[in-house]
């Protein structure tokens, strides 16, 4: 229970950081709020050579508007997005979202760009960065790029990122005008990872008829899961109890398959993606109703 | 390598050398003798080591020394402020037995200072809330909320 040696840096400068993981590669790791690399560590399940600290560079610490979006750097603490104004206006369902991450004490030190970067399948952040079309900025010494949330993930614990390159910076687009959102997991105690979860965010038309769905699924695959056949399911439709009910079926029939380990098997997984499916669209759908009506 | 790190704990200043690789958690309790911070599951789950780092509740067996550098922390020892008194916190978790073994609470009670600092007056809800990220296998919970409040309590009487 105790981690392997290790050479570790604390570099004060984004261009220093990067440096660091241009010269070392894949036998470094960059340290964020370490909750989840420092439990690994401790089991070595993981041994990087080196660690570079990220925790002394300023300038990844911020949330900021632009764009009429919201832009947070990599480092920012759950903590302080969990009590952004900036959030709650900009990004609702991120803000109603927040608290189902871990605790308190793990948030004052967990970071979003640590969570996003870590690509855990059971992790909120991810399906909120799909969900919401979040966009990442990843950097290296030589290379900068913004990378589709939905394309950043490509499997169990692995995103688009090569070894040396760094996710520095996320950019969360403003719910288009009409949207309704929602996020809900079950999980057997508040704070623990979650058996299942989703977010949803819905757009309706003047007619009150879905013009956009989409709904993402957190630990029933191996990254975020988009239930792409239930949100085809509900565009177009009136979004009456039915045709929820319809889409929450296909959601946990088709959309997912999820695999079983000790905290649920397949089957409950199954039957919590759809009784989740049904509360967050019949939410989303309020909302995007209420949002209509002013 | 070891590095030479100075940070203050309760209000005092030590400067050591030790290796990257060593927890917070070892450093207080073997490097300088701390050991009010117990040791549980050692991967972040149980909060049995929670401390303040820079006065906010952090799990000091994620936290490597080597990152305290200039930080000051808090441990339980800390918590009577040298007055050899116990805190009103403590005074709560006694008078209304809030504690068993008592292996769990030093981590509890390092949440709760900056909980109730910010929130002086908590519903039972956000109490529950905020002793969801530390465990006990003693008992339930019913009398550690209990404690919580008549701690909230003696704070807001100490202060008015």
């Amino acid at each position: 229970m105790k981690p392997a040696a290790f050479d570790y840096f604390a570099p004060g400068t984004l261009d220093e950081a990067l440096g660091l993981l241009a010269d070392y590669g894949g036998d470094a790791k960059p340290l964020a709020g370490g909750q989840s690399l420092v439990p690994t560590m401790n089991f070595r399940l993981a041994q990087p050579a080196v660690l570079v600290d990220l925790n002394g560079i300023d300038e990844l610490f911020f949330i900021r508007e632009e764009d009429g979006g919201l832009r947070c750097g990599a480092m920012t603490r759950q903590r302080s997005v969990e009590r952004s104004p900036l959030v709650q206006r900009i990004s609702p369902l991120l803000y109603e979202a927040m608290p189902h991450i871990a605790h308190s004490q793990i948030r004052n030190r967990g970071t979003i760009g640590g969570s996003l970067a870590h690509a855990d399948p059971a992790a909120e952040l991810p399906v909120l960065a799909v969900a919401l079309d979040a966009r990442m900025y990843v950097r290296s010494v030589t290379d900068a790029r913004w990378v589709a949330a939905r394309d950043f993930y490509v499997g169990l614990f692995a995103t688009a990122m090569l070894p040396d390159e760094m996710l520095v910076e996320v950019a969360f687009p403003a719910l288009p005008p009409g949207s309704g959102w929602a996020f809900d997991e079950v999980a057997r105690q508040h704070g623990n990872y979650a058996m299942c979860g989703a977010a949803a965010v819905v757009g309706l038309d003047g007619r009150g008829v879905v013009e956009r769905a989409r709904l993402v699924y957190l630990s029933v695959g191996e990254g975020p899961v988009e239930a792409e056949q239930a949100e085809a399911l509900l565009v177009g439709e009136q979004p009456n109890a039915e045709a929820i009910r319809a889409a929450a079926e296909t959601a946990a029939t088709q959309d997912v398959d999820p695999v079983g380990d000790i905290h649920a098997g397949p089957a409950f997984r199954r039957h919590l993606s759809r009784v989740i499916a049904e509360r967050v669209l019949t939410r989303a759908i309020e909302r995007a109703t209420e949002a209509n009506r002013q | 390598m070891d590095q030479t790190i100075t940070v203050t704990v309760n209000g005092r200043e030590y400067e050591c050398s030790v290796e990257p690789r060593l927890l917070l958690s070892d450093f207080l309790r073997h490097e300088i003798g701390l050991t009010g911070t117990h040791v549980g599951c050692e991967h972040g789950v149980c909060g049995a080591c929670t401390v303040l780092v820079d006065n906010e509740a952090v799990r000091s067996c994620l936290l490597f020394a080597v990152q305290t550098n200039g930080r000051e922390v808090a441990t339980v020892e800390g918590l009577d402020g040298g007055a050899q008194a116990l805190h009103p916190i403590q005074h709560g978790f006694w008078e209304r037995h809030g504690l068993q073994c008592g292996f769990c609470t030093p981590g509890i009670l390092m949440s709760l200072v900056p909980f109730l600092q910010e929130n002086p007056n908590p519903t039972e809800e956000e109490i529950r809330d905020l002793l969801s990220g530390n465990i006990c296998r003693c008992t339930g919970y019913q009398k550690i909320v209990e404690a919580v409040q008549l701690g909230a309590r003696l704070i807001q009487e100490k202060s008015s």
